[in-house]
C-alpha cells in the first residue's frame, strides 16, 4: 500500500475478487468468470490496475461510470471483442471535452465488477474501492449515484463492432434506462455503457465504501475455507457478518417473463436446523424476498444469497433448479440504500412488493 | 436379445452377459496396459462363464475411461487448430485461454479467430469470409495439423456458419479431422469450445482404440454392433464415437449409477459405488444420474457437458486403517490395486478397511488367521468410523428428505455393515460389475438446447417444437421411434431480452434399435 492508501490488483486477486463479485451479486449481476479471465488477460500483459479508496483523489477529479448492459446468458456466448466500455467512455470524453481521473463500478455484484478494472486497465486510470449499489440489481437507475442526484447524460453506449451511441440528453435515469437498453438489444444484448463523469467529492458523498475490498474479502475467506476444508457458509458468514436463515432444498422453481425480467419464485424445503420449515424466494434476476414459514425475513434491498451447501459456490437466479441444496443467507445492504430516496428507487415497494415494509437485516458478528 | 456390457476401468475392466433383462454372468478382469488385452480377456471369461458363444451375441457396449485418462495424463493428444468464428466479437479472450498450460502446450496452442458468428436471435454478427478461412487453411496445412475444431458464437441457435467453414475447410485439408461445436455442447461459447479442441485431440487416438475394440471383439468371433457409453447413460455407435471421444468422459460413475438402478429396479435412490480407493456418490431420479448444474472440469479444463453430480471420498475397500490419538482414521491414502499383496489378510503389513471387516468377519476374503491380532476395540471403532464416513456422504447426497434406499455396488461393497443413515440398504445381485451392466442397458438420446423468442410462437408451440427435435435426435442417434420418451424440459427466459426469448432445453431418451 503506498502513501495515498492506493493498492495495485495483482492477478491473484482477481479469482478471489470474481468470487466475491458472484456473491454480492445476490444471484444475478452476470457471471463474472469472463470478466475475469479479461482483465487477468490484460494484467498478464503488463496492464496495471491501483485501487484508489474514496479519500484519494480532489474533489474536483472526475469520475467515470462504467459497466456491461445485457443479459447474462448472452455474455457467456457472445464474449466481449474487449473495447466496449472504453469506447463508451472515450464518447463521454470527447462530447464534454474532459479525461476520467478514475473509474468506479456502478454494480459490485457480478459481471460489472470487472467491467471498470477492465477499462481501467485499458486507459492507464485507477479503479475507486466502491461501487453504486454494493450488490447487483437490475436496472441502470438503481445505483446510489442516481438515487442521490448524478446526472444521467451524457452517456455513451458501444458494441463489438464499433458502434457508439451517445445519449446526449436524457430527461431522467429512467429514460437512460430505456434508451440503453433497448439500444443493448439492438446491439445484440450485449453492450458497454458509460455514464456521465462524477465529481469525487459527490462520489465520496454517495458511493458504497470499500466493496473491492469487501468482495476480496469474500473470495479470499471461500478460497482459504475451501482449502483448509472448513464449512464455507459459516466462514462466509463470519467474515461479512452475514446469517444464515435457512439450508434446505429447492422443491420447486417457477420463472415467468414480465416487463422484460426474469420473475419467479423458488421454495426450499428446509434441512438439518430447519427441517420441518419452508422457505420461498421471490426473484427479478436477483434474489428480492425471502419468506421462511410464512414470515418475510429478507427483502430488498438487503442482500439474499444462495450458496451451494457443500462448496459455498453463489447459485444465480438462472442456474437455481429442482433438487438443489442451498445455504440462504442475509447481508444487510449498505446505509446509503435505506433512505427514504433510496427506498423509493430500490425498496419493495419499487420491486411491486406494497404489502412489505423494508424491515432492515442486523449484521452478525464479523471475525477473521 | 443377448448383449454384453464392459466396462474400462482404471484397475478392473469388468464383462457382464445379459439376455433381456437378466444377468447371465458377470466377471472381472485386470485392466491391461494396452486396455485391449484386458478386454479381450474379460470377453473370453464372461462368453465361457455363460457357456455361450460370441456369434449368439446381438449387441456390445463398451464404457470407457481411455478418453478421460489421455487428456488427465496428457498422453496420446493430437495438435489441434482451433479456429472460432466470431470477429469482431470476442476476441478479448482467445481459445485455450484458462486451460492449464501444460495441456495448452502439448496441443500446441495453435488458433485463429474469423469472421462469422450469430447474435442470440440468429442475426449474422459478420459474414464468412471464404478468403480468410482459406489463408487459415494454408496456415494449418503448414504446421502439419490434422484435427481442427470449429467454434462459432450462438451455433447452438444457428450452426449454419460451422457447417459451411467445415465444408470449406474440409475442401482445403483433406485428410482433416473436423470437428463442429454445435454438434457437442451448449451455450456458453468457452465451455463449448474447450469440448470442441479436445474432441480434436482425440480424435487419432478415438480412431485408434475404436478399432483396438472393434478388433478385440472380432478376436472372440463377434461381428455385430458395438456401441460406445456417454456420460449421460447413453449409447452413441462405434462410428459416432470415433467422431466424439469427448462424450465418453465421466461415463463410468453414470454407467455404475445406472446399472445400480437397474439391478436393483429401483429409479429414485441413492447410489453409493465404492472401489478400492474411493466410493462415489450420486443420486438416481427415474434411473438416471441426477446431472452437476456448475461447469465441471476434466484434466483442469471447464466444460458444460451433461455429467452426473457425484462427489468421491476418499473411501474404498484398499483404504488404509491409522490409529493415533484423535482416534482411528480411514483413508484417503489407499493401498489401490496393491491390496492384494500389501493388505495384512493377503499376507501384507499395511491395516486396510478389508481387514478390518473381514477381521470383523463382515466377510471371507484372504486369510482370516492373519487377523487374529487385532484389537477388538480397534476393529469396532474403525467399522464405526467407516459407518460415519458413509452416513457423512449419504446425507449430502440426498435431495428430500423423503427416505430414498441407498444402493451399493462395487467391489468395496462389503465395507458395508447395515442400514446407512437409517435408510433402506440394497446390495443387487452382481453388484461387483454394475458399472458393466449399466453400459449394457444404456439407452440412446437425443438433445436440444436453442434461444425461442415467444413473441413469434407460443411457449407450447416452442416446446413442441424442441421435442420434436430433441426426438429426432434421438431417432438419428439409434433410438427406437416408438420407445423415444422426452425425460427433461427445462425453459429459462432470458432476462433482459425483448421478444419474450427464452432458452429450452429438452432431452429425448429411448430404447437401442437392435436388428
Amino acid at each position: 500500500m503506498s502513501d495515498d492508501g492506493s493498492w495495485p490488483l495483482l492477478e491473484a486477486d482477481l479469482l478471489p475478487l470474481s468470487i466475491g463479485a458472484a456473491f454480492l451479486g445476490t444471484g444475478g449481476g452476470g457471471n463474472p468468470y469472463v470478466g475475469m479471465l479479461r482483465s487477468r488477460e490484460l494484467i498478464r500483459k503488463g496492464a496495471t490496475v491501483r485501487v484508489l479508496p474514496l479519500e484519494a483523489l480532489p474533489d474536483d477529479a472526475l469520475i467515470g461510470e462504467v459497466g456491461g448492459i445485457g443479459a447474462p446468458v448472452v455474455g457467456v456466448e457472445k464474449i466481449e471483442e474487449g473495447a466496449e466500455c472504453f469506447r463508451a467512455m472515450r464518447a463521454v470524453e470527447e462530447v464534454l471535452g474532459i479525461r476520467m481521473a478514475a473509474l468506479i463500478s456502478a454494480e459490485i455484484g457480478g459481471a460489472n465488477s470487472m467491467e471498470p478494472v477492465i477499462t481501467a486497465a485499458q486507459a492507464g486510470l485507477p479503479v475507486i474501492d466502491g461501487d453504486g449499489m454494493g450488490r447487483a440489481f437490475p436496472e441502470v437507475q438503481m445505483t446510489t449515484f442516481f438515487i442521490y442526484g448524478a446526472k444521467p447524460s451524457p452517456a455513451a453506449i458501444a458494441d463489438d463492432k464499433g458502434n457508439v451511441v451517445v445519449f446526449r440528453h436524457v430527461q431522467d435515469m429512467y429514460w437512460l434506462e430505456r434508451f440503453a437498453r433497448d439500444t443493448s438489444v439492438a446491439m445484440g444484448a450485449a453492450a458497454g455503457l458509460a455514464i456521465a463523469p462524477m465529481r469525487m467529492d459527490f462520489v465520496r458523498r454517495t458511493a458504497v465504501p470499500g466493496t473491492v475490498t469487501q468482495a476480496l474479502t469474500i473470495g479470499r475467506a471461500v478460497q482459504d475455507a475451501r482449502a483448509k476444508r472448513q464449512n464455507v457458509v459459516e466462514r462466509v458468514c463470519a467474515a461479512t457478518g452475514a446469517t444464515l436463515f435457512l439450508t434446505g432444498k429447492i422443491t420447486d422453481i417457477r420463472r415467468e417473463l414480465k416487463g422484460g425480467f426474469s420473475r419467479g419464485e423458488a421454495k426450499i424445503v428446509g434441512l438439518g436446523d430447519w427441517q420441518g420449515s419452508e422457505g420461498r424466494i421471490a426473484i427479478q434476476n436477483e434474489n428480492l424476498v425471502l419468506w421462511v414459514d410464512g414470515e418475510p425475513v429478507i427483502m430488498v434491498p438487503d442482500l439474499i444469497i444462495n450458496l451451494d451447501l457443500e462448496t459455498g459456490e453463489p447459485i444465480t437466479t438462472e442456474i437455481l433448479r429442482y433438487g438443489q441444496r442451498v445455504a440462504v443467507i442475509g447481508l444487510p445492504v449498505h446505509d446509503l440504500m435505506k433512505t427514504p430516496e433510496a427506498m423509493a428507487v430500490v425498496g419493495p415497494q419499487a420491486f411491486g412488493y406494497p404489502e412489505l415494509t423494508f424491515t432492515p437485516l442486523a449484521f452478525g458478528p464479523v471475525s477473521a | 436379445m443377448i448383449r454384453i456390457g464392459i466396462d474400462v476401468g482404471g484397475t478392473n475392466t469388468d464383462a457382464v452377459l445379459m439376455d433381456g433383462k437378466t444377468v447371465l454372468a458377470g466377471v472381472k478382469a485386470p485392466t491391461s496396459p494396452d486396455v485391449m488385452t484386458g478386454v479381450v480377456q474379460a470377453l473370453r471369461d464372461v462368453l465361457a462363464s455363460a457357456k455361450t458363444t460370441a456369434d449368439k451375441v446381438d449387441v456390445v457396449m463398451i464404457g470407457t475411461t481411455h478418453f478421460t485418462n489421455a487428456v488427465v495424463q496428457r498422453r496420446d493428444l493430437a495438435p489441434v487448430a482451433a479456429v472460432r468464428l466470431c470477429l469482431p466479437a470476442t476476441a478479448s479472450l482467445p481459445p485455450m485461454v484458462d486451460w492449464p498450460e501444460d495441456l495448452r502446450d502439448v496441443l500446441g496452442n495453435h488458433w485463429y479467430l474469423a469472421h462469422g458468428g450469430n447474435e442470440f436471435d440468429g442475426r449474422v454478427i459478420s459474414k464468412l469470409d471464404e478468403e480468410e478461412l482459406l489463408g487459415i487453411a494454408d496456415d494449418i496445412r503448414a504446421k502439419g495439423i490434422k484435427s481442427v475444431a470449429i467454434t462459432s458464437v450462438f451455433s447452438p441457435v444457428s450452426s449454419e456458419f460451422e457447417k459451411q467453414a467445415g465444408e470449406i475447410l474440409g475442401r482445403a485439408l483433406p485428410d482433416t479431422h473436423i470437428t463442429l461445436s454445435a454438434d457437442i455442447g451448449r451455450i456458453g461459447l468457452l465451455e463449448r469450445e474447450n469440448a470442441a479442441i479436445m474432441n480434436a485431440c482425440l480424435r487419432d487416438l478415438s480412431q485408434h482404440v475404436v478399432e483396438a475394440f472393434r478388433g478385440a471383439l472380432a478376436d472372440v468371433g463377434f461381428t455385430g454392433r458395438f456401441y460406445l457409453t456417454q456420460n449421460d447413460g447413453t449409447l452413441m455407435d462405434a462410428v459416432f464415437a470415433e467422431r466424439f471421444p469427448v462424450l465418453t468422459f465421466a461415463s463410468g460413475p453414470t454407467n455404475s449409477m445406472r446399472g445400480a438402478a437397474f439391478l436393483s429396479g429401483v429409479g429414485d435412490a441413492i447410489v453409493v459405488d465404492i472401489g478400492g480407493t474411493t466410493s462415489d456418490v450420486g443420486s438416481l431420479q427415474k434411473g438416471f444420474p441426477r446431472q452437476a448444474t456448475v461447469a465441471v472440469e476434466v484434466g483442469g479444463v471447464r466444460t458444460n457437458f451433461r455429467m452426473p453430480d457425484v462427489f468421491s471420498i476418499g473411501l474404498g475397500g484398499g483404504s488404509l486403517v491409522v490409529d493415533g490419538p484423535d482416534g482411528v482414521k480411514v483413508g484417503p491414502r489407499s493401498v489401490g490395486y496393491r491390496i492384494v499383496t500389501e493388505a495384512l489378510l493377503f499376507g501384507g503389513s499395511t491395516l486396510t478397511t478389508s481387514d478390518i471387516v473381514v477381521a470383523d468377519g463382515g466377510a471371507e476374503l484372504g486369510d482370516r488367521a492373519k487377523l487374529a491380532h487385532l484389537d477388538h476395540a480397534l476393529i469396532r471403532r474403525a467399522r464405526d468410523r467407516i459407518a460415519f464416513m458413509l452416513e457423512d456422504c449419504v446425507e449430502r447426497a440426498r435431495i428430500s428428505a423423503d427416505p430414498l434406499p441407498v444402493i451399493v455396488v462395487g467391489g468395496g461393497s462389503i465395507l458395508v455393515e447395515g442400514p446407512i443413515a437409517g435408510l433402506e440398504l440394497i446390495l443387487p445381485n452382481h453388484f461387483a460389475v454394475a458399472n458393466a451392466v449399466g453400459a449394457a442397458i444404456a439407452q440412446v438420446s437425443g438433445e436440444v438446447d436453442r434461444v425461442y423468442a415467444l413473441a413469434e410462437m407460443t411457449r407450447d408451440a416452442a416446446l413442441d417444437d424442441a421435442k420434436r427435435q430433441a426426438t429426432e435426435a434421438a431417432v438419428a442417434a439409434g433410438a427406437r421411434r416408438e420407445t423415444v420418451e422426452i425425460v427433461d424440459v427445462e425453459d429459462v427466459p432470458l432476462a433482459y431480452l425483448p421478444g419474450n426469448a427464452t432458452r429450452v432445453r429438452v432431452k429425448a431418451v429411448g430404447e437401442l434399435h437392435v436388428g
